[in-house]
């Protein structure tokens, strides 16, 4: 049996996802006794792609091609199947992530093969793979079963834990895909990235502002708490209709779904939709002055109290307590 | 121009699901369903094509009879024209991807419009599978959207930033929000939608791939520690999260 992982880079760096997915995919591979192999598609990405190894992958298949700069769902598509079908993969491993929920199901259409998206936990039960996924932003949990011979999973973002790096380097396997124009019929020919700040998709922690924050200006408190902490900014769904914030900042049903290590709600109630999107953060820190708002129901801590005055305060603290 | 928007009738955001007694279904019993959230942004963005460059909007919806409501909704807002492909069983991803294809294939738009994701199963596939299905180009999760003469020019979103993308007609194109604001149905079109038609469907489709064994509710969480009533808390607060939840 043989497994692909696929390991996203952008801009020549293998993302985190990559590690965390290759992860999951080695994991499997030693209980189904499966061969693991990864695969990195780019323009110059030979050398980053050994670094793989460092997650206990032995073997990496590099399509390194100059026309492979941005991303083409078209060509990535074919580059993919091509080495699936020359692997005999059984598995293929993608991270939930954009790329890799506009690779997923292209694959599997050429390849006739079912596909569980957005995973949070793949288990071995008498030989079946069961991979459990969220659904109904959350409200339900299930776990299914693919029953086709090639199985497509695509991983949630920050929920698998990429194991400690240590240090090895795969081998790496170039292999060629002839690819012609009309391969390329949908190109991505320029990226234009934000705050530098991380998305909330991939943030391990994220600071977040509801309507509580009164106004724009004051967002500035939760940018500067999120600097401190490396964090993400999220925003309710509030915020964003309001145009204090941009609506790729918005966490929710109809917005992101995340799931931090850490979550600090401010002056957010906590409506359902909003929860739907980040109940799953493994710890929760909620700031609103209504005691009774509804995000005090999920949050781990939280302060009741006029989130203006705790912010400042909040992130004082937190700089003198990492030494910064 | 030939727009075709496929659209799914999904539970409301507030409603609450019940799993049915076998486990492995949900129980929508008295849940209000709604046109996806998404799928509104899609008609939206298809009434916005038609009125710059001419030509008809036909809603298209896989599922049962019930989901007649969502296309009405679609009819309301202005689409011309709805297509009901009628299913009786729970389809997979897959399933309801062969569907859609099945019928553009015999209409062959120039451009069909999806939502991003479903946001009852969740699955954001539909809109790759069917442009693979159809060997047309997709581009997914679409928040800015240009078209001259044929060519089409979007920005997707994708993990801090946006991924400027060209592609051609005909296509398939997933939105996102931002992309435009879906307009309210006025009380015309509502009843124009009335004396619209809704086209019946019926194909031969594949058995799904992917089954669900069951299904459960979440861990319930149970509420945490109020730190304190104000400012004087936060140095409470940050030794918590250093000593006890370790996340800084
Ligand atoms: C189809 C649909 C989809 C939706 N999708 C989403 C989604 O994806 N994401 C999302 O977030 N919402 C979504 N919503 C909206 C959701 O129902 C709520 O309206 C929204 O989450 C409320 O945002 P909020 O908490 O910022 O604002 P509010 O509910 O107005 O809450 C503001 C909170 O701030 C507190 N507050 C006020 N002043 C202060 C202060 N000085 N200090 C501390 N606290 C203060 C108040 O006590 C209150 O609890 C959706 C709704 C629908 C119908
Ligand atoms: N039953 C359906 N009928 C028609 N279109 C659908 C159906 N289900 C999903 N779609 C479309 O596919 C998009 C993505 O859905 P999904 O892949 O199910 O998350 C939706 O936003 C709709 O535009």
């Amino acid at each position: 049996m043989k497994i692909l992982t696929f390991a996203e880079q952008r801009e020549g760096k293998l993302k985190k996802t990559a590690y965390e997915v290759a992860t999951a995919a080695v994991n499997l591979g030693k209980q189904l006794n499966a061969d693991v192999f990864a695969l990195v598609i780019g323009k110059n990405v030979s050398e980053i792609a050994s670094d793989i190894g460092g997650y206990g992958i032995k073997r990496v298949v590099v399509v390194d091609n100059s026309d492979l700069e941005f991303y083409s769902t078209t060509a990535y598509a074919k580059a993919v199947v091509e080495v699936a079908i020359k692997e005999k993969a059984d598995i293929c491993l993608f991270p939930a992530s954009q790329m890799g929920k506009d690779l997923a199901p292209r694959i599997a259409a050429k390849l006739n093969a079912g596909l569980a998206s957005d995973c949070t936990a793949l288990k071995i039960e008498n030989g079946n793979i069961i991979a459990t996924r969220p659904i109904f932003a959350g409200k339900i949990i299930s776990d299914v079963i693919i029953k086709t011979d090639l199985k497509i999973f695509t991983l949630r973002p920050n929920v698998f834990t990429a194991g400690a790096n240590n240090g090895q380097k795969a081998q790496v396997e170039n292999i060629s895909i002839d690819l012609k124009e009309s391969d390329f019929t949908v190109k991505a020919i320029e990226t234009k990235l934000g705050t530098g700040r991380p998305d909330v998709t991939e943030a391990s922690i994220i600071v977040s502002g509801g309507r509580g924050m009164k106004a724009p200006e004051n967002f500035k408190l939760i940018e500067e708490l999120a600097d401190v902490l490396g964090a993400g900014v999220g925003a309710s769904r509030a915020a964003v209709d309001a145009g204090w914030r941009p609506h790729d900042e918005q966490v929710g049903q109809t917005g992101k779904t995340v799931s931090p290590n850490l979550y600090i709600a401010c002056g957010i109630s906590g409506a359902i939709q909003h929860l739907a999107g980040m109940s799953s953060s493994k710890c929760i820190v909620a700031i609103n002055k209504d005691k009774d708002a509804p995000i005090f129901q999920i949050a781990d801590y939280g302060i009741v109290g006029d989130v203006l005055e705790i912010l400042p305060e909040l992130t004082k603290e937190i700089k003198m307590i990492l030494g910064k | 121009m030939k727009i075709a928007v496929c659209v799914n009738h999904v539970p409301d955001t507030e409603a609450k699901i019940k799993i049915s007694s076998d486990g492995k279904s949900v129980d929508t019993g008295g849940v209000n369903f709604i046109l996806n959230p998404y799928d509104e942004i899609a008609v939206e963005q298809g009434l916005k094509l038609k009125e710059k460059f001419g030509g008809d909007v036909i809603a298209v919806t896989v599922g049962q009879e019930i989901n007649k409501e969502t296309l009405r909704k679609a009819l309301a807002m202005g689409a011309d024209k709805a297509v009901l492909i009628k299913t009786n069983v729970l389809c997979d991803s897959y399933v309801v991807a062969e569907a859609l294809k099945n019928y553009l294939q015999e209409i062959n738009p120039d451009i069909t419009l999806f939502g991003k994701q479903s946001i009852d199963y969740d699955n954001a596939q539909i809109p790759s599978l069917v442009g693979e299905m159809l060997n047309l180009p997709s581009i997914t999760v679409v928040v800015k959207m240009e078209i001259e003469n044929n060519k089409v020019i979007c920005e997707r979103e994708i993990e801090g930033g946006h991924e400027k993308v060209i592609s051609q007609m005909p296509i398939i194109i997933s939105v996102q929000k931002g992309l435009c604001e879906p307009r309210y149905p006025t009380l015309k079109g509502i009843m124009a939608s009335k004396s619209k038609p809704i086209e019946e469907k019926i194909y031969n489709l594949p058995e799904n791939k992917v089954e669900i064994v069951s299904l459960r509710l979440p861990q319930s969480k149970s509420a945490g520690k109020i730190v304190g009533t104000d400012v004087s808390a936060v140095k409470e607060l940050v030794r918590l999260l250093h000593e006890e939840a370790k996340v800084i």
